[in-house]
């Protein structure tokens, strides 16, 4: 009887010391996973940095504002792929806010119930499709399109304005900036709706109805409650949105015409960093070439960055505000 | 006073027009949304079901002007995107726990939680490039593993995100019955914890698998692609996204039709992927 207790309580120590070094080496097994997240960072840091010196070192900061992009002289400046990615980029944003705040403002406020979930749905199946998709689509069916019926109605219209009109003359080729942009503009879309669509309902109902309750029509409850409400997080979600379309590679790569020029107008075909280096990249010959594609990865990567950390610290003043949840 | 009240009447019409015109407007851009998800679908099927048949399971993909199908390269896609997940989803998972279980009080996990966002919101082309110089550049060769490393590193902030929110759902009373039993700490989490939260982090991965099924940037410089059947991953691996673009931007047009075909089938398992996660989640609430 006493044998049999003893050896259980030892088997029992016996466990529980094994328990303990299980213990130890489990917590650490997880924590040497979480610091490789950050390794991978630091060394994705590192190596765009290594890869990106020959051609730093060469051409210097002038880098970023040389409009040269020539292999055969092997002379290389960032700023047409600069200024294509920027700018597809605010086209898709005056594209993608507008709408997107409208479908937040609809299926938070306007929406029958039955019919919310299958709206919601949708908007988000439309994120979930590949942006090699978009871009398959963009080239063999929106850019023929754009074209034939709205290219020439731009140029014929707008094209003519002062100021803007360089903007928006040239051929009619279908494939160019603008084209790219709108695309970009149609996958952000999805995205930012259903942020916004989170930030409107968090927005506490009390206050949404006392609005009403004075008699407030539904535009003035958004305008005067929700958006004050929510203001920070919405310029967050921008954000995030915007760091969506500056990466964005497949869809704008099919539609964009990869040329190396700067025009002035935005019909005319153009290029982004992430379409040079898809275009590019693996045909590039020579060091200078490689290295000077991967500075534009360099610069890519820390506009993204940038564009991130601002988000981040916008919504997490929101979720300071919000004080702590219980 | 009858002046008042017409005041007061223009007054109310102008607020009322004003709210049916926003309420008219934000109608019609939930029309535009749709507008093109319904654009995109049906020429994706009207392009893509014509030439969807069985020989584009059973062939290889073909030299220009000859018939053939995309059999390799389905295969290939299914292969890199197992061994992404693979590879991305053990770290993902037990990082995701760090950041549930074990760093309530830490001061990394917020720097952790901050990278694992700026990683999320990388653009793929630039993971594609890193995976280019420190695997592709050493190896001297493109291969099928580095591809899956590309897709490994794109999977994985998906899957520490989705796990980390998936465990603290789990009520903390849950974790103290079983310490209170004298379960050590790890097996807390793995025989209640994990058990609690499975079908969270299931879908978590199912998720990776549904994003990186269809990325096409990151494997353009790393697996590259095949002509020819290959299931080593140490060479080129033909896999649908990169022999889409290929085929799509190519002159010819029986090439553009097999691109068709693959564009249509990536998108299927996409959306069906999406719509088993959607119904795991909404069982799980």
């Amino acid at each position: 009887m006493n044998k049999v207790e003893g050896q259980t309580g030892e088997s029992l120590v016996r466990s529980g010391a094994k328990g303990r070094i299980f213990d130890v080496v489990f917590a650490n097994g997880t924590k040497v996973c979480a610091i490789i997240v950050f390794l991978i960072i630091v060394a994705i840091m590192v190596s765009l940095i290594v890869g990106a010196w020959p051609a730093l070192k060469k051409f210097g900061p002038s880098f970023i504002w040389s409009t040269e992009w020539n292999p055969v002289t092997e002379e290389f400046g960032a700023l047409v792929a600069i200024y294509g990615t920027i700018v597809t980029s605010i086209i898709a944003m005056l594209i993608g806010v507008p709408v997107s705040f409208g479908i937040a403002i609809f299926i938070t406020e306007l929406c029958p119930t039955w019919l919310k979930q299958p709206i919601a749905t949708a908007i988000e199946l439309l994120a979930a499709i590949p942006s090699i998709i978009y871009g398959m689509w963009g080239l063999f069916v929106f850019a023929p399109f754009f074209a034939d019926h709205i290219e020439p109605w731009i140029s014929d219209t707008l094209g003519n304005l002062p100021f803007i009109g360089p903007l928006f003359s040239g051929p009619p080729l279908g494939i160019g900036v603008l084209t790219a942009g709108i695309i970009l503009g149609i996958m952000v879309i999805p995205f930012m709706a259903s942020v916004f669509r989170d930030l409107f309902e968090v927005v506490p109902p009390v206050l949404k109805e006392s609005a009403y309750g004075i008699g407030a029509t539904t535009w003035e409850v958004i305008k005067k409650i929700v958006m004050p409400y929510t203001k920070i997080g919405v310029v967050g979600a921008i954000m995030l949105g915007l760091g969506r379309a500056l990466g964005e590679t497949m869809a704008v790569t099919f539609v964009i015409g990869n040329a190396d020029r700067l025009e002035e107008s935005l019909l005319m075909p153009g290029n982004t960093i992430s379409s040079s280096l898809a275009n590019q990249f693996t045909e590039a010959v020579g060091e200078i070439y490689t290295s000077s594609l991967i500075a534009l990865g360099l610069i890519l990567f820390l506009l993204t960055f940038m564009v991130l950390a601002f988000a981040k610290y916008l919504l997490v003043r929101l979720t300071l505000k919000e004080g702590v949840r219980t | 006073m009858s002046k008042l009240k017409n005041i007061d009447a223009g007054l109310y019409r102008k607020r009322r027009i004003i709210n049916l015109s926003i309420l008219a407007a934000s109608i019609l851009t939930t029309l535009f949304g749709l507008f093109w998800l319904v654009w995109l679908l049906a020429t994706l099927f009207m392009h893509g079901f014509k030439y969807l048949d069985l020989s584009v399971f059973t062939q290889p993909t073909p030299p220009p002007g000859e018939s053939g199908g995309l059999a390799n390269a389905i295969v290939g896609s299914v292969l890199i995107t197992f061994m992404g997940v693979a590879l991305g989803a053990p770290v993902g998972v037990l990082a995701g726990t760090f950041l549930s279980e074990y760093a309530i009080r830490s001061k990394i996990a917020p720097v952790i939680r901050f990278v694992n966002d700026v990683l999320l919101s990388a653009p793929s082309i630039i993971l594609g490039v890193f995976i280019y110089e420190i695997v592709v550049v050493p190896s001297g060769h493109f291969s099928g593993w580095a591809g899956a490393l590309a897709l490994a590193l794109i999977a994985l902030p998906i899957i520490v995100r989705t796990t980390e929110d998936m465990l603290k759902l789990v009520p903390n009373t849950v974790r103290e019955a079983a310490c209170a039993l004298g379960a050590p700490r790890w097996k807390v989490t793995v025989s209640i914890v994990y058990r609690a939260a499975r079908a969270g982090i299931f879908t978590g991965i199912l998720l990776a698998v549904a994003r990186i099924s269809g990325e096409t940037a990151p494997l353009l410089f790393t697996a590259l692609n095949n002509q020819f059947w290959s299931t080593s991953l140490n060479q080129p691996v033909a896999n649908l996204p990169v022999v889409i673009f290929q085929f799509a931007m190519s002159p010819y047009e029986d090439w553009q039709n097999l691109a068709w075909a693959g564009a249509l089938l990536i998108t299927i398992s996409v959306l069906v992927l999406n719509i088993v996660v959607r119904t795991f989640l909404q069982a799980k609430r």
